[in-house]
């Protein structure tokens, strides 16, 4: 293929060229812990010993060239390597830390600056880890719930329902028409985080409105009838499309929400690992 | 001197400000020579005056030097117009207003010119230059000349509001005018024909979109009867119909005026309307010393009109100069040493029998877009597999076809008078081989865009492209190896075949009669299964259908329809039966195809929704395209990392939209260029500023002058008008200090200057290729050959 960017197929950061970086994470793992297994340092083994020191080393770079791929995904010149290279990289030696550095402590933690930056870097794998399972989760759903309709197309979409459900609601009596109103007034997608991440509106005034018009329907007669039955398929619909809607932004949030942790987390980490490792050489 | 009563004498009567009469004009002032310019209305050149206000006028053709005193670019009307009527001043000439000749008689002692004002001019020599658009067509029904609410010219549409307006013709100018007309009224548009024609490709986008969006209607195949007061009565094809209107804007074109220009004495070859005077190479008409020059002796264009002005007054004058394009041929044939331009013209013409019948001066204007060769002994002229494709023609000497890499007994040569490049300039498509120079080789290379012109005008040209086209698209396609003798009665057999978008070439079902070679564009071939028509697959440029049924001796086993427009060597089956008799290697080949291809059909029959995404994606226009941005939504995570790359690698403003665009089986096709084969945008720039690299990048370089055709030409809609917005801080001031809006984030700054037109360039200058596929963080961004893409190996990969 023309510029040597790879085959004619999609492929995903986890078998990225045959998971080369699994196997490289895999390999330095390996290494890490025969060495680990043949070292018998005096006492009990710890951070201070000359694999420690080496282990320790390695997780510190390991960490700042993690952090770094938040600079080189924001430099778009000229280069070879493909940014879903770095993010294979990134997702799989990002895991062999969680073995590396814990091998580093020589399972000792308590309460000290030392132990927060291992928590801290705990977190910040974790909420990695999220972000793998919500990139590989949540891309098919999301295409599945928009059936070829964007989001913009979608509030296009209801807000016209809602100028048709307002029209026909006018002839209507004076509480279905005031439940219609309403749901038009104060019908809300997204909010607060954890609304969006909710995905639902259980006090959805679209939802009530729909409701009431059910309850309203009964007592209805000759043509007012008719006119309800369609404001209920209109409501309906408009309901079914806020699902979607919300379900979207959801989706959306998913993908995105943990990074928010991800790289605070890993600027908190960075200050703990600093003092880690100044306290470190400066109580030699 | 004068003889008539108050009569004015000069040297030079020049009749007609037009650009061809002020350009004469303003010679004369300029060398001395007494004249005088008559020009009938209250300003100069009366036809750009009554252009559309604001209306860019255009400076074609572009290699052509002005050579004249008064100045010309690309520009805006009223530009143009105001510095004419400076320059009219500057240069003094002698231009009298409002005095319309109304005839022109050769006396003993000179020309003797009666004006509406009763009053005369005398003249040595008399230069005519009123051009056509003084005498504009005029509707011929009844009613025509009584009515008042018709016209035969718009200057400012802006002028009229809320009213209902008719416009008859179906030409450039009426598209202009009711397109302008249709923002502030009810427009309707009169075409006599069922298409529009014959009219610049922008043009026609430009009416069939508004026309499809409702901005106005169309009354196709419609003929004119009748005007009556508020109304116009036209003949369509369900019957007579009476539109009420406001207005009726009739847009016919101009014709000679031929009565007056016959009183003069002027002879017309042809008794045909459109039929346009003789002149000689000095311009002087059958009438000594009566020249005429412009629109009148059949050049149109105001730059070549502006430099006859000049011209005929320097042959006046008793100069011989060389055509004002003579410098320039120089410089191109410098390569051949000091050969003068003549001969350089007469070796073409005697050496290249495809050219040797076209008019000098069609040759003239070729050859000011085409360049010169003489390359070295085993210099390469092209490589296989490069995506140039202008054509080229041998003016002397041999050049080396290597048909088959690294297999020099396989070499072709070709010798004077042949040309190659051909396959590539049909196609649209990569070189088949790669060509080298032989000894004493000179090449005449001609660019695509003008050779295809030439194709398309001169049937000659057409005729003997073809025929040598087919004979190396059969061989090297269909029967690499196999002697031309051998091929000769297929060859003699096969026709070029066109087909439009979904057309069928073959039905299933139907008698198996030929052999189909797709010569250019794409074809998908389906059968019928349980009732629906099924896709099996996509066949590209260079390969062929329908041998199957050939072979096994039965009916057509599959139906094939043309994905895109589509051209094909049709071969008839008994030439090629007689053939593969002849060629038993060539039958084992395609036996070994057909089962493969038997294979394929059944894994694909099996596999339904591998041919229904090949449907989809050629309903995206994917059929034409030869590099294609899809993106896997099962990967994506909408965080538009893409469009930002792009944007940040292009001035500010990203070429493509991701979200746009239809998705199916998830694969999403977004806004984005798909470097077409036969690129639209590419039919109609004016300064020919959108070329294709070698690689195949279709980009729009420096000398977009913002006219807009490119955008409208897409049906794919790729092309935006944009301004570049200021450059942005830096990445590492964005990040630790917060300054400006961060990458991506200037797209929305409004951008100052003129609007250009931009579109993807598949980052052709940037090393690593292009920014959006590098940019994807998950590998959900690939750009793709769709040949590729829709073959049944990868399709089977994807298990969709």
């Amino acid at each position: 293929m023309a510029n040597g960017q790879g085959g004619a197929m999609h492929e995903s950061i986890l078998i990225y060229r045959r998971f080369r970086y699994l196997k490289l994470a895999l390999f330095g793992i390996a290494v890490a812990a025969v060495a680990y297994g043949f070292h018998s340092p005096l006492g009990e083994p710890n951070g201070g010993t000359w694999l420690g020191y080496t282990l320790g080393g390695v997780s510190a770079f390991l960490i700042l060239w993690l952090m770094w791929f938040g600079i080189r995904k924001r430099r778009y010149g000229p280069g070879k390597v493909r940014l879903e290279s770095w993010l294979s990289a990134h997702v799989y030696l990002g895991l062999a830390l969680i073995i590396v550095a814990t091998l580093h402590t020589g399972f000792q933690l308590g309460y000290n600056v030392h132990s927060l930056a291992y928590v801290l870097m705990m977190l910040v794998i974790l909420s990695g880890a999220f972000g793998v399972y919500a990139y590989i989760r949540y891309p098919r759903a999301m295409t599945a719930n928009r059936r070829g309709d964007s989001l913009r197309e979608m509030m296009l979409q209801i807000a016209d329902l809602d100028r048709q459900c307002r029209d026909m609601a006018m002839n209507l009596a004076d509480e279905i028409n005031k439940a219609v109103f309403e749901a038009g007034r104060s019908t809300r997608i997204g909010g607060g985080i954890l609304r969006q991440l909710s995905g639902s509106d259980p006090a959805c005034a679209s939802a009530a409105a729909l409701e009431k018009v059910q309850g309203l329907a009964a007592a209805a007669g000759g043509e007012d009838a008719a006119r309800c039955r369609r404001l209920v398929a209109l409501l309906s619909r408009k309901c079914e499309l806020l699902r979607r809607a919300r379900k979207d932004v959801q989706l959306q949030t998913l993908m995105q929400f943990w990074l928010y942790l991800h790289v605070p987390l890993s600027f908190a980490l960075l200050a703990a690992l600093s003092a880690h490792v100044f306290a470190v050489f400066y109580y030699w | 001197m004068g003889n008539g009563a108050g009569g004015e004498h000069v040297t030079v009567a020049i009749v007609g400000s037009g650009p061809g009469g002020l350009s004469a004009a303003g010679r004369a002032a300029q060398s001395g020579v007494s004249h005088i310019l008559l020009e009938k209305t209250d300003h100069a050149s009366d036809t750009i005056f009554k252009y559309q206000k604001g209306k860019l006028v255009m400076s074609a053709p572009d290699v052509l030097p002005l050579r004249s005193d008064m100045s010309f670019a690309l520009g805006i009307r009223e530009d143009i117009l105001g510095t004419w009527d400076r320059q009219i001043e500057d240069l003094g000439v002698n231009i009298r207003y409002n005095a319309e000749v109304t005839g022109i008689e050769r006396r003993e002692d000179g020309f003797h010119l009666a004006l509406n004002d009763g009053s005369a001019v005398s003249a040595e020599k008399v230069i005519l230059a009123i051009g056509l658009q003084g005498n504009l067509r005029q509707l011929q029904v009844p009613g025509a000349e009584q009515a008042n609410h018709v016209q035969y010219q718009l200057d400012d549409p802006d002028e009229y509001e809320a009213e209902t307006i008719v416009v008859v013709g179906a030409g450039d100018a009426a598209i202009e005018n009711v397109v302008a007309l249709a923002k502030q009224n009810d427009a309707i548009i009169v075409n006599r024909k069922d298409e529009f024609a014959r009219v610049k490709d922008g043009n026609r986008s430009l009416i069939l979109d508004a026309i499809d969006k409702g901005v106005l209607s169309c009354m196709y195949s419609a003929e004119t009867l009748r005007l009556d007061p508020g109304s116009i009565t036209v003949e369509t094809p369900d019957g007579e119909v009476t539109v009420k209107c406001d207005r009726v804007i009739a847009r016919l074109g101009a014709i000679a005026p031929r009565k007056f220009v016959e009183s003069c004495g002027i002879e017309f070859p042809s008794a045909d309307r459109t039929s346009l005077p003789e002149v000689s190479a000095t311009y002087e008409s059958n009438v000594p010393g009566l020249y005429i020059i412009g629109a009148l002796a059949g050049y149109p264009l105001i730059k070549q009109a502006m430099n006859q002005g000049y011209e005929v007054i320097e042959f006046i004058l008793g100069n011989d100069i060389k055509p004002a394009d003579e410098p320039l041929l120089e410089e191109r044939f410098a390569v051949l040493g000091d050969v003068p331009v003549e001969r350089v013209f007469d070796m073409i013409l005697s050496n290249v029998p495809i050219f040797s019948d076209l008019p000098h001066l069609v040759v003239r204007e070729m050859m000011l877009e085409a360049t010169i060769h003489r390359p070295a002994p085993g210099a390469t002229i092209f490589e296989r597999d490069d995506y140039s494709n202008s054509f080229y023609a041998i003016v002397e000497g041999e050049v080396a076809i290597e048909v088959e890499p690294g297999n020099i007994a396989r070499n072709v040569t070709l010798a004077q008078g042949d040309f190659f490049g051909e396959i590539g300039l049909i196609a649209g498509r990569r070189r088949t081989a790669t060509v080298k120079a032989g000894a004493g080789c000179t090449l005449l290379e001609v660019p695509r865009r003008t050779m295809i012109k030439m194709v398309s005008s001169f049937d000659e040209v057409r005729r003997r492209f073809d025929l040598a086209a087919i004979a190396r698209q059969i061989s090297t396609h269909i029967a690499p190896g196999i002697s031309a003798e051998d091929l000769a009665e297929v060859v003699k057999s096969a026709s070029v075949r066109t087909f439009k978008r979904g057309e069928l070439l073959f039905e299933e079902g139907g008698e198996a009669n030929a052999v189909h070679l797709i010569r250019r564009g794409s074809v998908m071939v389906s059968r019928r299964i349980g009732g629906k028509e099924t896709v099996l697959s996509y066949v590209p440029v260079g390969h062929y259908v329908g041998e199957m049924a050939l072979l096994s001796d039965a009916p057509r086993t599959a139906s094939v329809r043309a994905a895109v427009a589509t051209e094909t060597v049709r071969i008839e089956n008994q030439a090629f039966s007689r053939l593969l008799d002849r060629a038993p290697d060539l039958r084992a080949q395609i036996e070994a195809q057909y089962r493969e291809r038997l294979v394929q059909n059944e894994r694909m029959e099996q596999a339904g929704g591998a041919g229904n995404l090949i449907q989809f994606l050629v309903e995206q226009g994917l059929g034409e395209a030869t590099d294609v941005l899809l993106i896997d939504e099962s990967l994506c995570t909408r965080c538009d990392n893409c469009e930002t790359a792009c944007a940040e690698t292009h001035g500010g403003v990203s070429r493509l939209n991701r979200e746009a665009g239809p998705t199916f089986a998830n694969v999403h096709v977004p806004t984005s260029c798909r470097h077409c084969e036969h690129p639209h945008c590419m039919a109609d720039c004016p300064p020919d500023a959108i070329h294709r690299a070698p690689n195949g990048e279709v980009f729009i370089d420096d000398s977009c002058i913002g006219c807009g055709n490119c955008e409208r030409n897409c049906p794919y809609g790729v092309i935006q008008m944009a301004a570049m917005p200021p450059p942005g801080p830096g990445l590492l001031s964005w990040l630790l200090f917060g300054f400006g809006a961060g990458p991506g984030g200037n797209s929305a700054a409004k951008g100052e200057g003129a609007k250009l037109a931009v579109k993807c360039d598949m980052c052709k200058d940037i090393a690593g290729g292009a920014a959006c596929v590098r940019a994807c963080p998950t590998g959900a961004a690939i750009r793709v050959h769709p040949e590729e893409f829709m073959s049944i190996a990868k399709l089977a990969e994807r298990r969709v």
